[in-house]
């Protein structure tokens, strides 16, 4: 099963990154941009996707100062 | 007595760390795939980019084989010392509270840095007084320590934060000027700057680090 884990920083941390892209946006023209947040995008193959939790809470996120979500994707693993 | 230093696939301070660590005692390097600890007495986690840093900053060097002993060494009360990514490690390890960020700036900065010793007479600062200034360089791109607040007050009542940047030194962004903390039984210490950068006036500055190397020791002799 394919697997894709979006990674954000938790709501209420600093996120130097959002904000830096929030002010690069305005000096390209591009207005009304706001709450700007860059994260992490994790994408896999798994044979078991319950353990994709487990995976989450022990490597792929850090719960203290991330968020997690866990799609699960309806396609077949890519056989190359 | 002695000092045992991890050394990962990525760690750069190692040998610095081992140097500094043989002003006081002896010291021995440990691979990161090895779980004997040679006898160690007390156990210095360096500084570096520990396999690459990829994913986090510590995320993957908390599982080696070397952390696992480590690990049970610290909860059986061995002193443990962890200097910039090996304060991330310990971080990632859960053997000590909060996580390192990227810098407020976004950048790697390198500086020498002021720190005020907020809790002294504990295992890493039996050498030092309560408020006394240590000059130390920094040098790290994910400095900026963060720990809930409900976690941040309870440090702060149990004398767990033991290092802040002194007034207009935090240059990290770091939560309360927070620059070193330790675990509530005061055996594990984390610290962004460098301590073992800081041990021979010719080339360091200063030799504030060797206060830290020489409380590990007396510690260790005392106990």
């Amino acid at each position: 099963m394919r697997a894709r884990v979006l990674i954000r920083p938790k709501a209420g941390i600093l996120d130097p990154q959002g904000a830096a892209v929030e002010r690069a946006l305005p000096a390209l023209g591009f207005a009304g941009v706001s709450r700007v947040h860059v994260g992490r995008l994790v994408e896999l193959d798994v044979e078991d996707a319950s353990q994709l939790q487990s995976m989450c809470e022990r490597l792929l996120a850090n719960p203290l100062v991330e968020d997690y979500e866990i799609q699960l994707l309806d396609v077949a693993p890519d056989a190359s | 007595m002695r000092f045992g230093v991890l050394q990962f696939p990525g760690s750069c301070d190692e040998v610095d760390a081992l140097q500094a660590a043989r002003r006081v005692a002896d010291a021995e390097l440990i691979w990161h795939g090895d779980r004997d600890l040679k006898g160690a007495d007390a156990i210095v986690v360096p500084g570096g980019f520990s396999y690459g840093d990829y994913l986090r900053a510590g995320a993957i060097a908390r599982f080696a084989p070397a952390m696992e002993s480590v690990i049970e060494f610290a909860r059986e009360g061995g002193p443990v010392l962890g200097i910039c990514n090996g304060f991330q490690v310990l971080c990632e390890a859960h053997l000590l509270p909060g996580a390192l960020l990227p810098n407020r700036n976004l950048r790697f900065t390198f500086r020498q840095v002021q720190l005020e010793v907020r809790s002294s007479g504990g295992t890493f600062t039996r050498e030092c007084a309560l408020g006394e200034r240590l000059s130390i360089p920094a040098k790290h791109a994910w400095g900026r320590y963060h720990a809930d607040e409900q976690t941040l007050a309870a440090m702060d009542d149990g004398g767990q934060i033991v290092l802040r940047y002194a007034p207009g030194e935090n240059f990290n962004g770091s939560l309360q000027d927070i620059a070193g903390v330790s675990n509530e039984a005061g055996n594990v210490f984390g610290l962004m700057p460098h301590p073992e950068h800081a041990v021979d006036e010719l080339i360091g500055g200063s030799t504030d680090g060797l206060k830290i190397f020489n409380s590990i020791k007396l510690t260790v002799e005392a106990a």
